[in-house]
């Protein structure tokens, strides 16, 4: 084909429907970006947009007792429900236990991303990067079952703890147990953003700010640690949000009083088979989610996403 | 600018935050070959005796079978999908562009209760059987913007000029896409394909609400561990959930990582 093909054969019926179709794609990028888009965007509209309003309209109707069967009508029966106990215990102890597990992943990873930013060499930063992401990957039930193992009465932490001469420690089936799980699953979807806000802070303001006479813990809380807030908010996003919505965690290592609000949604499907109170129930950290993230936006966690 | 003694404090405090990431890792892959069939620590002995009696077990075949088909269907889709919508949102910019990037990453953004839920109420008001394919469609909500998020990266390094001379030269768009732009974005498809399988084969939350009476490798996990059964068996396919999910996401990562464009 000559390179003018294009200019000088317009209108001309050579290259036939596929090259006018091309032709006219090539001229029509928006048109083009359409048909690209159209399909994915009305797979997800036909079914997870319609899966989410079914959800929704599902929390508005009730079951019936006696058979089962779902009755088509609108009723706030669900939501009243939630009010009764022991559903307020529960939805207060999961947001306890997720801001828990938010503050200790922020502890965590705040002295380990700020090693990767300032201490760690490139490689040994690359590596220790990809050792924090990869266990992301692994199935989350096993890691999980891992800590099931561990934390047996006979397993590796009270092996370790009385071989160095310290008393044996039962969390095991405990919500401490929940708690050390949920911190051990999420921490790497803490490092992430607070690596990335620590890794834009110029070295030429820690420079300035000892210039000025700052002490390192002054730099650290007067410099760093605001510029840090952001990468901060945006991983409790992950933390507290996984948090609110778990149910296999309470399942493997909670105990008795180890319900939480994914606990209630799982059980309410599963066992009660009460698919409309479940609904219901989902649009609870649904709502709080929905405060969170107000909250988060306003410390700029978007930004750092 | 640290003291000595902050430096060593960080390095002793990286190290353990290491260690809390793989220890338990590494303690799932030594129960693996527990020989014993008491789940106590530290392990008696060594077998390998459970691998294949995992092997040998027709409801863990059965799984199996299902997770591979259940991510090899949802990666296709995923594949199809994920493609289109970075095609179309890389370069046009449009009404309504960032709201539809957003409904993408959404199945990932919200809870997978809320999303597995959801699903179930659907398929339920539809009168859909649970089947696989109830799982495919589950798996696949959250494979696309795996897919989607790799094939967009790649297209937006890419400069619009290869597309530009290829047309020039007189090719048509199919040409275009066979010649040019499917080379281009060859690696980031299939990085985007291992790592949605690798995310479909040891998803739960989702899977549970999607699956049925039929198990997932994972959802048969789930109900051998609550139930305390067959524990040296599970203790077995976890180790080879392990590393049959870590393996794609190793290749992916090496796919994506050009070394002509790295920067530090």
């Amino acid at each position: 084909m000559p390179a003018d093909a294009a200019g000088a054969t317009e209108g001309s019926p050579r290259g036939g429907a596929l090259r006018s179709l091309s032709r006219f794609s090539w001229r029509r990028p928006g048109l083009k970006a359409f048909g690209q888009i159209s399909a994915p965007v009305a797979a997800f509209l036909a079914v997870y947009v319609a899966a989410l309003v079914a959800l929704l309209i599902q929390s508005f109707w009730t079951t019936d007792s006696f058979t089962g069967k779902l009755i088509h009508s609108w009723s706030l029966d669900n939501f009243r429900a939630i009010a009764n106990d022991p559903y307020p215990a529960i939805i207060q102890r999961t947001v306890l236990i997720a801001s828990a597990v938010t503050i200790t992943c922020m502890l965590l990873a705040f002295p380990y991303a700020y090693f990767l930013v300032r201490i760690a060499g490139r490689r040994l930063r690359l590596a220790l990067l990809v050792a924090t992401v990869l266990p992301l990957w692994v199935s989350y039930l096993v890691r999980v079952y891992s800590w099931r193992l561990i934390l047996n009465p006979d397993g590796a932490l009270n092996w370790f703890l009385n071989g160095l001469g310290l008393p044996s420690l039962n969390i095991a089936y405990t919500n401490w147990a929940m708690w050390l799980v949920f911190t051990y699953i999420w921490f790497p979807f803490m490092v992430l953003p607070v690596y990335a806000s620590l890794e834009r802070v110029p070295y030429s303001y820690l420079e300035a700010s000892a210039d000025l006479g700052a002490h390192g813990f002054t730099t650290l809380r007067r410099v760093i640690l605001p510029l840090a807030v952001p990468g901060l908010a945006a991983g409790s996003i992950f933390t507290f949000s996984l948090t609110l919505g778990d149910y296999i965690a309470p399942s493997l290592v909670g105990g008795p009083d180890s319900s939480l609000i994914g606990t209630v949604v799982f059980e309410s499907l599963g066992l009660a088979n009460n698919a409309p109170f479940a609904a219901a129930f989902a649009m609870v950290p649904l709502g709080i989610m929905a405060v969170y993230l107000a909250i988060m936006k306003r410390l700029g966690a978007f930004e750092s996403l | 600018m640290e003291t000595r003694a902050t430096k060593v404090a960080l390095w002793a405090w990286a190290t353990l935050i290491f260690l809390f990431l793989w220890i338990p890792l590494a303690i799932m892959a030594l129960y693996a070959f527990n020989a014993s069939n008491i789940q106590s620590w530290p392990i008696p002995g060594f077998t390998t005796k459970w691998f294949s009696e995992a092997w040998n077990d027709p409801e863990v075949r059965d799984a199996l079978w299902l997770s591979l088909r259940a991510g090899l269907l949802a990666t296709g889709v995923a594949l199809v999908l994920g493609s289109l919508a970075a095609f179309g949102l890389s370069r046009a910019r449009f009404f309504g562009k960032d709201s539809i990037s957003f409904l993408f990453i959404l199945p990932i953004a919200l809870p997978g209760i809320i999303t597995g839920l959801a699903l179930n109420s659907f398929f339920v008001l539809l009168g859909f059987n649970f089947s696989l394919w109830t799982i495919v469609i589950g798996h696949a909500t959250f494979c696309v913007v795996i897919v989607y998020n790799n094939v967009i990266a790649r297209l937006r390094r890419t400069s619009g000029s290869f597309f530009e001379a290829s047309a020039d030269l007189g090719a048509t768009g199919f040409q275009t896409f066979r010649f040019v732009t499917l080379p281009v974005i060859a690696t980031a498809l299939v990085a985007g394909a291992l790592l949605a399988f690798a995310l479909s084969w040891d998803e739960i939350v989702v899977t549970y609400f999607t699956a049925g009476a039929q198990n997932t490798l994972p959802l048969l996990l789930f109900g051998f561990i609550r139930q305390g059964q067959n524990l040296p068996i599970v203790n077995a396919i976890a180790l080879v959930v392990i590393v049959v999910s870590l393996i794609p996401v190793a290749l992916a990562q090496r796919l994506t990582s050009d070394p002509g464009a790295g920067r530090g």
